[in-house]
């Protein structure tokens, strides 16, 4: 069963032959995510969609995922990479559960483990390609970061990934605040999500919004109220 | 995705595979043309292939890496069904290949579309596109003639569909990818997986129908130059 793992040749020592394990380029990619910090903790929105270069291949794929207690990870880039990055965190949580010791990962260690593995695997040449928001609420504390494939977190109000850090970051700057209402929030965040639906061509109208604090169950909806009328 | 918007569109790959869920099962379907640049090496080929006896595969792109690839699933399925005492599930089938497409993904060039049927959920379609890639769908389409059936697959896919519904629905896609894509050809092989077993179909070309601007195929010409003129009309 050795040929499944996944883990990086042993021959490194071998000089320039040990190509073998190297993201080139992404197939099925994911594009942006936005995310803020609201009063009681954070609101993170992504589309559903999985492009294949050009084509919107798949419009069903969940970007979004629960890590643990305290967490959720939102991610944009290459999907196989994304479920890759699950199945770790996945490994990380069990370990942390077995452990019975009362405490559980929060979502600053999880953005710390991340960081971690994503400048590790730059480091090797072989990134994971994608770009994580990583949010989360424990003990009252709310915690909103981001990391992408070559390494580069922070942590801020508000965070975005692709597109969205061109397009949905400047009216977070405008308009966020501290103390948002959950109503606030929201309506920020679906005036984020327009925008990337009118200038983003990889965006496709069908959303994944999250919200921690109560763990509330994702809400999968399509955005209407989208302007055409050209006066 | 932030740094690199320059991503390369894969390699078109030479065939139409295709995977549909019904209210009972799922249906696999395959064009026959495998082609080495603009020769057809195998006009008869069968791309749908075993895993086990509930689980089957439509092998897309590079030949070779998608036969070993299958290979290799079958030979660890074999022995996860003898370790398990119970047939294997389509999932933990389809999470196999999605590790081997993984795992080797700078070296593999091939595209998959699992299926099957078993106890605990029914009939079931993964896709695992080229990257590896993991998306459990509805229905799944793959190969260079996919691209000529995004719109078709948008306007005539319904949920709950039978048996013979959803064959008739496959076989229709499969030809009109066909008459379109050069490098899809051949026949069309089904395979249909549900509770009850597995049956194998096959349409040749004079069981499928004609699209736009293919003509009624004759025998010979001169067939066509005995028929006798046609009568004037009566006004």
């Amino acid at each position: 069963m050795n040929f499944m793992a996944s883990t990086q040749p042993e021959n490194r020592l071998l000089g320039p032959q040990s190509d073998s394990q190297r993201t080139l380029y992404p197939y099925v990619t994911g594009t942006s995510v936005v995310a803020l910090k609201y009063k009681d903790g954070i609101l993170m929105a992504a589309d559903m969609g999985g492009s294949y270069g050009s084509t919107l291949r798949y419009k069903s794929v969940e970007r979004m995922k629960p890590i643990g207690k305290h967490s959720l990870l939102g991610a944009s880039g290459e999907i196989s990479d994304f479920q890759e990055i699950l199945r770790y965190l996945d490994e990380l949580i069990l370990y942390d559960n077995m452990w019975d010791d009362g405490n559980s990962l929060g979502p600053k260690e999880v953005h710390n483990y991340l960081t971690r593995v994503m400048y590790n695997r730059r480091n090797k040449f072989n990134p994971l390609w994608n770009s994580l928001v990583l949010g989360g609420v424990k003990n009252g504390q709310k915690y909103l970061g981001m990391v992408n494939m070559i390494g580069v977190n922070f942590e801020d109000n508000h965070v975005a990934t692709g597109f969205g850090n061109h397009l949905a970051r400047p009216i977070l700057r405008q308009e966020w605040h501290e103390n948002l209402s959950f109503e606030d929030g929201v309506r920020l965040l679906e005036k984020c999500m327009r925008v990337l639906l009118y200038r983003d061509r990889s965006a496709v109208n069908k959303l994944q919004v999250d919200v921690f604090l109560k763990m509330a169950p994702n809400q999968i909806y399509s955005l209407a109220k989208l302007l055409w009328s050209l006066t | 995705m932030d740094l690199n918007m320059n991503v390369n569109p894969p390699h078109s790959m030479g065939t139409t595979i295709i995977g549909v869920t019904y209210n009972g099962g799922v249906v696999l379907g395959a064009d026959s043309r495998t082609s080495t640049g603009m020769y057809v090496a195998n006009r008869a080929s069968d791309k749908i292939t075993q895993l086990t006896d509930n689980v089957y595969v439509c092998r897309s792109g590079s030949a070779a890496d998608s036969q070993i690839v299958s290979d290799y699933v079958r030979y660890f399925l074999h022995q996860h069904t003898i370790q398990l005492g119970q047939p294997a599930t389509v999932k933990v089938a389809a999470n196999l290949i999605r590790l081997l497409s993984y795992n080797n993904k700078n070296m593999l060039q091939t595209g998959l579309i699992v299926g099957g049927w078993d106890k605990y959920e029914g009939g079931k379609i993964y896709g695992i596109p080229l990257g590896g890639t993991l998306i459990e769908q509805p229905f799944a389409i793959g190969g260079s003639g996919s691209s000529y059936l995004y719109g078709f697959f948008d306007q005539a896919w319904k949920e709950g569909m039978t048996k013979d519904e959803a064959e008739q629905l496959v076989v229709k896609a499969v030809s009109l990818a066909i008459a379109r894509d050069g490098a899809s050809g051949g026949v069309v092989r089904t395979v249909i997986i549900n509770s009850e077993g597995v049956t194998r179909n096959f349409y040749p070309g004079d069981k499928l129908p004609l699209w736009h601007e293919e003509l009624e195929p004759q025998n010979s010409l001169l067939d066509m130059l005995n028929v006798p003129s046609p009568e004037p009309m009566n006004i």
